[in-house]
């Protein structure tokens, strides 16, 4: 069959994403950094940075949604952002050592896997496994916070803070403020710094002092108004590093461009291994920078589907759920306009999920922009589809998801199946699931005579053990 | 003229600052949430600020978040506000309203506006929305008669500074501090440098609000300011009943007034 994506990378835009085309710019698409080009071919860090044609308007807008709905109060630190970040991007300086961190230090580039046995398994199209879950921290969430905190040093901050859900962007927050000598404050829902105390755990060992914030529902959503609240009363020294491509202009274009990496890696290492494009990128969304990050170098790559799994939590049917684009409306919430879960009066609803990093009920504007124009697709995944889905991976790949990721596992499963073996699908395996191993013990009864094929026949273990010592 | 204009060309004339009160709406109790507005009004506030609970109130501290969530959980829907600011300005009381913008989008802008000028408010405060982004809502409060009030803050550069008052009506609100809303013990120094600064651009109004607590803060600021705005102390007494927020209201109504000669 002819490779099908590779003829839709030749700089021609379809008609159908001419609407796309959100401002007028002409991105040099060449990084400034002076590294010499990779022996293997593949891209760096700060190729991410050079600016898209797919960029937010002067005031943040994809298409409708974005902009900065917030106080007056914030404008000036958040302008102050966006013209450290406007700098930053073009500055050799800058992206040589953005380039150098995320290789020593990140462990990129990360590789991409071919799921054999997953493929044999389901029996539709080949399965591939972009792997973030193999970066320090176990996740995407390094990209992002290397080149933020190396923006907090330049803009001559000495402070950070960040909100975290599942703990992940917290953890690497704080690995990265250890590593540049900056003071860090993570705040995280009472909830979550229960589901999540191994990572708290982390999080204090690395240095950083995490609070715990009790008002509203006590998750994401409030962890970030708390932040919020910080970073108005600590403006002058303290820099906001958001974790996810949502919040006010510029942190939606700027987290997805330290995360563009994802899919600019994974573009080329596809046509490396197959010689052509995959039929569709899939990844979990729940603010969605790891999804953006995957997807964004296939936006001109018209026959490339790009598919978003949001938490369906027990069902989009019972409400308890966080398929904000699939079941949500347009509102504006901590500085985006998008997809929201709220009620009529336009108060937020709580969101529920297993997974506390996608339990939010907001989304990033980029990705409630690509809904709008038909550009990508969002599905809902239930907690069930998606601890399946992680046992699944598990025992066929061996390969322990983050439940996080484990929603696009399950709903990349169903893809395969639609598109069928003429088909490449490739997953983008954010994170790694040690961290989510107290749910999965629960879930899966590992620790007790659960109905897991787990071997329970511990005097076996144990004459093993006796003998080998 | 707008009825807010009237009030603070009388407090004006007075040569005194006009005290605000806010409380949520709905609090204490849904059913005993008009009267309290009226009570503060009887005790010396000239204008009341119904402020809308909502979910997510990044810009307020603990005192306001706490009895925001008392409100809702007593049952508060948006509707409810505007029988509140009827049974106020029947009494020919002033009220304007305090709303996040998303409950106001998620209402749908022009019917909000409209709805509160049938209710007889005067304006709204929106503290997350800048004049940027205002474009739907300067277009609903100009149709139906109703005073945008947006705010500014010590961090507010001229340029931006000039840019709100160019929109704003009925008065402009000054943020005393960066931070969020709560009773301090001292008033920020930021304050009088930020409302100077304004008067070199606008001729409206300003009210000064964060952070103020007692009659000689009152009075400290209504040296310098049209307005005093006084929130989480109201809170914390309408907390222990209406006798102490009436008592407060009496305290901060002679504060506004502390720069005039008592009348012989």
């Amino acid at each position: 069959m002819p490779a099908r994506g590779v003829s839709a990378t030749s700089g021609q835009v379809s008609p159908r994403l001419e609407q796309f085309q959100t401002k007028d710019v002409k991105p040099s698409m060449t990084s400034n950094a002076t590294r010499p080009p990779r022996a293997d071919g593949l891209p760096r860090p700060s190729d991410g940075l050079t600016g898209t044609p797919h960029d937010p308007t002067d005031g943040g807008y994809f298409g409708d949604f974005g902009g900065r709905w917030l106080p007056e109060a914030l404008v000036g630190v958040v302008d102050e952002v966006a013209e450290a970040f406007a700098k930053a991007r073009h500055d050799p300086e800058f992206l040589d050592e953005l380039d150098r961190l995320a290789e020593t230090y990140g462990g990129r580039p990360s590789p991409v896997t071919d799921a054999e046995r997953l493929t044999a398994l389901v029996g539709g199209a080949r399965i591939l496994l972009k792997r973030e879950d193999l970066n320090h921290t176990g996740s995407h969430k390094i990209n992002n916070v290397l080149g933020q905190a190396l923006l907090t040093k330049r803009m001559g901050k000495t402070r950070v803070i960040a909100e975290t859900g599942a703990g992940q962007h917290g953890v690497a927050t704080a690995t990265a403020c250890a590593l540049l000598g900056l003071e860090c404050v993570i705040y995280m829902g009472r909830v979550d710094t229960e589901r999540q105390a191994l990572n708290v755990a982390r999080m204090r060992l690395l240095g950083a002092t995490v609070v715990a914030v009790d008002s509203g529902s006590a998750t994401l959503k409030d962890a970030i108004n708390e932040a919020f609240r910080d970073w108005v009363t600590n403006a002058s020294t303290t820099y906001y590093l958001f974790g996810t491509a949502a919040g006010p202009h510029p942190f939606p274009m700027m987290v997805r461009d330290f995360q563009r990496i994802i899919g600019l890696e994974a573009r080329q290492q596809v046509l490396d291994l197959t010689g052509r494009l995959p039929s569709a990128v899939v990844a979990c969304v729940g603010g969605g920078s790891n999804a953006i990050g995957a997807f964004h170098a296939f936006l001109d790559d018209a026959d490339v589907r790009l598919v978003g799994m949001e938490a369906g939590g027990d069902g989009i049917a019972t409400g308890r759920h966080a398929s904000t684009i699939s079941a949500g409306s347009v509102g504006v919430l901590h500085g985006a306009r998008s997809f929201m879960m709220q009620d009529e009066d336009g108060q937020v609803i709580e969101s529920h999920s297993i997974s506390a990093g996608l339990d939010y009920p907001g989304v990033g504007p980029e990705h409630s922009h690509l809904a709008a124009i038909g550009r990508a697709e969002f599905r809902s995944i239930t907690d069930t589809e998606a601890m399946d889905a992680l046992a699944l991976l598990s025992r066929t790949e061996g390969i322990i998801p983050a439940i996080e990721s484990a929603h696009a596992v399950a709903g990349a499963v169903v893809l395969a199946k639609e598109i069928g073996p003429e088909g490449i699908v490739l997953i983008n395996v954010s994170g790694r699931g040690d961290k989510d191993m107290e749910t999965a013990m629960e879930w899966f009864q590992l620790n007790g005579d659960g109905p897991g094929t787990v071997t329970t026949s511990t005097s076996a273990t144990g004459n093993t053990t006796s003998k080998e010592s | 003229m707008s009825g807010l204009s009237e009030l603070f060309a009388a407090t004006r004339a007075q040569n005194r600052a006009a005290l605000i009160g806010y409380l949520p709406a709905g609090y204490p109790t849904l059913a005993g949430s008009a009267d309290m507005f009226n009570a503060l009004i009887d005790s010396g506030c000239d204008l009341v600020e119904v402020g809308v609970p909502y979910s997510d109130p990044v810009m307020d501290g603990p005192v306001i978040q706490a009895a925001a969530e008392t409100a809702r959980a007593g049952g508060f829907r948006l509707t409810d506000l505007f029988g509140i600011v009827e049974k106020i300005s029947a009494k020919g009381g002033k009220a304007v309203l305090m709303s996040y913008y998303n409950p106001i989008m998620a209402y749908g802008a022009d019917a909000f506006a409209r709805d509160l000028a049938a209710a007889g408010g005067l304006g709204v405060i929106t503290p997350d929305l800048i004049v940027d982004e205002a474009g739907d809502w300067l277009a609903a409060t100009e149709a139906h008669g109703i005073d945008p009030i947006f705010l500014v803050a010590p961090s507010s550069p001229t340029e931006r500074i000039s840019r709100t008052v160019e929109h704003t009506r009925g008065f402009l609100y000054a943020a005393s501090t960066m931070g969020v809303t709560g009773a301090r013990d001292q008033v920020s120094s930021l304050a009088p440098d930020l409302v100077a600064r304004c008067r070199e651009l606008t001729d409206l109004p300003i009210g000064v609000g964060l952070g103020v607590r007692t009659g000689a803060q009152a009075a400290e600021i209504a040296a310098f300011a049209d307005g005093v705005i006084v929130g989480s102390a109201f809170v914390s007494a309408v907390t222990e009943g209406e006798k102490q927020a009436r008592a407060l209201a009496e305290e901060l109504a002679a504060g506004v007034r502390g720069t005039v000669p008592a009348i012989s």
